[in-house]
């Protein structure tokens, strides 16, 4: 009887304390886990504008402009085309 | 109080110290006394603060619980990202990026109404205006100021730090492609649900689910702290379509082109890949820009490829032409005698430009001669006519799950006199969509098996309903090539080293009291390569001006439509590297031998 108390008394401390280290990991973790998601938003936020920028120079609208305006190309003429037989 | 000032002055110093006899009896008598009333105060006391506190923390608990929650827990949407719209290729045609929009509290901002200047200067609004739909909308708690902000710009408002006012994540969708796919696209509300094209048919895939979690909010309405996630969002599915963003920009640009040049007033281009159903193009103008909201009208984002239909004049001669064959009457070289010219039925009278004389179906199809195709189909069995262009799919709507997609309109045979059936015979008193009308050209292509249309990439060979006789189709398509060859109607569809199969159509439009007689609708129908049909291709020009080239004569589908058909076909047949199989026509001096050992 004299021995149970004791141990009694130092296990519930040491639960406390269990749920004190529990709490602050969680919170850590959260902290942790808010940061992730911010940065995945940014990340996503930039992959967005990525995927717009290269599909605005990629457009064939602009290709063709640059295409004909800035380096002169044409679509060959007919007769300019040989056509390889098997 | 009174205990203590009856104990202060028992122990009084100063106090008489004699004692006097049978006083000490008498003084323990009513300690006793003071103390049994103390401790039963005492009890009370505890008692009742017992009793209270069970009172509130098993009886009114929940209740409490749940105000003290109210006051300090919130839930919270987590908005799900919505699933990107591909062409085949896997090139964006719809994209959602994260934006944020800014809502307030009226109530709380109200509080604090000697910051609102300061929210009005940074949202660049005028500060009346702002204030007054505050005030206006004091009974709510919860009001958008601005939609769908830049997060960076959000987050400087945000850091204002003024009470009531939050931000809440959203997504905008954005269409890299803009004008070349805004029609079959189509685009979504502010709080981004499908509303037209595909993003509305197939809103269920590409919309995710929104999650929430619950927080605790302070005093400002500051989230403090995560306290359980309630239910984690679900992002929607990526769909990835049958269009061909390469041919797409092509055929948007040479209907542009052609639009332009004849000052038309609408046009439409659809390019189907025979052998799966799969619509690689679809294109309408006049196009808007999706990206831009306020540039949005009603009556320029309608898909005029789905949902519009018309009479489509002689481009329906070639499936008169598939009952006669399918009816075993006729052969591909059977002959009719179109001399001279004209043919009276009931109380009308259908002529040719020209008396043809005796000609085969080649030529009827070739010369559209209004005279032949009327013949041929009075000669045939109303039910024979009817069931070849229901088996082709006119009067249904072809099953791609595209939104509001018209059936068009095919009355029953039961109902049609010899006047109808001619009408008929060249494309009056029924009506279709362009897509309606690509989709039988496609069937055609495909040796007579249909096949529905797919706005879905499809990987494999697609079933389909075997509806017209392989041979019937084969030879249909072989007769078509009449229409593109010298002498035909078409000759201007035609592209270099491929052999080109179709049928032009020049139909008048029905105005108020009868049909117009300068208002025309110019098509195009077409199958590349003839040999082996892989693409059909239907190009609808909604009237076009007079044709200024040719000496300002009424414009037609050969004239206005056909070119279209030719550029974009010559381009779509590259891209899809499909070999020529008309290397006859070509001039020798382009051909190459290799291997020539």
């Amino acid at each position: 009887m004299p021995i149970i108390l004791p141990v009694l008394w130092l296990a519930v401390l040491g639960s406390a304390m269990q749920v004190i280290y529990a709490r602050h990991k969680a919170r850590a973790l959260f902290v942790q886990l808010e940061r992730l998601n911010a940065e995945r938003d940014a990340l996503e936020m930039e992959w967005g504008r990525l995927q717009l920028e290269q599909s605005y120079w990629s457009s064939h609208a602009f290709v063709e402009r640059v295409a004909n305006a800035k380096l002169q190309m044409t679509l060959p003429q007919t007769r300019d085309v040989r056509i390889v037989r098997p | 109080m009174r205990s203590s000032s009856a104990n202060s002055r028992s122990s009084n110093p100063r106090a008489p110290v004699k004692p006097r006899a049978g006083d000490s009896g008498a003084q323990s008598g009513s300690h006793r006394w003071r103390s049994a009333v103390m401790l039963g105060l005492v009890c009370l006391g505890a008692a009742g603060l017992a009793a209270r506190a069970v009172e509130l923390q098993l009886l009114e608990h929940g209740f409490l619980a749940k105000q003290g929650d109210d006051r300090s827990m919130r839930v919270v949407k987590i908005a799900a990202h919505r699933g990107a719209i591909t062409d085949r290729s896997g090139e964006p045609l719809a994209l959602s990026t994260p934006v944020d929009s800014v809502w307030v509290n009226p109530q709380e901002l109200n509080d604090n109404i000697d910051q609102l200047p300061k929210l009005a200067r940074a949202l660049q609004e005028d500060p009346q205006v702002l204030a007054r739909r505050i005030t206006s909308n004091l009974d709510r708690e919860f009001l958008y100021v601005v939609r769908h902000m830049p997060p960076d710009q959000a987050a400087r408002i945000k850091a204002l730090g003024i009470p009531g006012v939050n931000l809440s994540r959203e997504y905008r969708r954005y269409y890299p492609a803009g004008e070349v796919t805004a029609h079959v696209v189509g685009f979504t509300t502010v709080d981004d649900q499908g509303q037209e094209g595909l993003e509305q048919g197939f809103d269920q895939l590409l919309n995710g689910e929104d999650g929430s979690k619950r927080v605790i909010q302070d005093l400002y309405g500051r989230y403090v702290e995560n306290i359980e996630s309630i239910r984690a969002p679900r992002p929607g599915r990526d769909l990835v379509t049958s269009i061909d963003l390469r041919i797409q920009y092509l055929a948007y640009r040479d209907l542009k082109a052609a639009m332009q040049e004849y000052q038309a007033q609408a046009g439409s281009v659809i390019v189907l890949d025979v052998d799966t159903g799969e619509v690689l193009a679809m294109v309408n103008q006049p196009s808007y820009n999706p990206n831009d909201r306020e540039q949005r009208k009603f009556d320029l984002y309608r898909n005029r490829a789905a949902t519009d239909i018309f009479e489509p004049g002689s481009s329906i001669k070639p499936f008169i032409m598939a009952a006669a064959l399918a009816s075993g009457q006729y052969r591909p070289d059977s002959v009719v005698d179109t001399s001279p010219g004209f043919i009276k039925v009931g109380t009308k009278v259908f002529e040719d430009e020209n008396n043809l004389g005796v000609i085969d179906l080649a030529t009827i199809l070739a010369k559209s001669s209004n005279v032949g195709t009327a013949k041929v189909a009075l000669s045939l069995k109303p039910e024979q006519i009817y069931k070849t262009l229901t088996g082709l799919g006119f009067g249904q709507v072809t099953g791609g799950g595209y939104p509001n997609e018209s059936a068009g309109m095919l009355s029953n045979y039961t109902h049609w006199r010899p006047i109808g059936i001619a009408t008929l015979s060249h494309g009056y008193g029924i009506s279709v969509t362009p897509l309606q009308l690509a989709h039988a050209y496609a069937t055609i292509g495909a040796g007579g098996i249909r096949r529905p249309i797919s706005f879905e990439r499809v990987t494999g060979p697609v079933p389909g309903e075997q509806v017209l006789d392989p041979k019937v189709a084969h030879e249909l398509v072989e007769l078509m090539e009449q229409v593109v060859a010298k002498g035909g109607t078409a000759t201007r569809a035609a592209v270099v080293g491929y052999k080109v199969s179709g049928k032009t159509g020049t139909a008048f439009k029905s105005i108020a009291g009868g049909y117009s007689t300068d208002k025309i609708m110019a098509v195009f129908a077409g199958l590349v390569p003839a040999s082996h049909p892989r693409i059909a291709t239907v190009v609808v020009i909604d009237e076009p001006s007079r044709d200024v080239q040719q000496g300002g004569t009424l414009a037609q589908g050969g004239t206005v439509a056909a070119p279209v058909f030719s550029s974009v076909m010559s381009g779509a047949l590259r891209l899809m590297d499909v070999p020529p199989d008309d290397l006859q026509n070509v001039p020798a001096a382009t051909l190459v031998q290799a291997n020539a050992q």
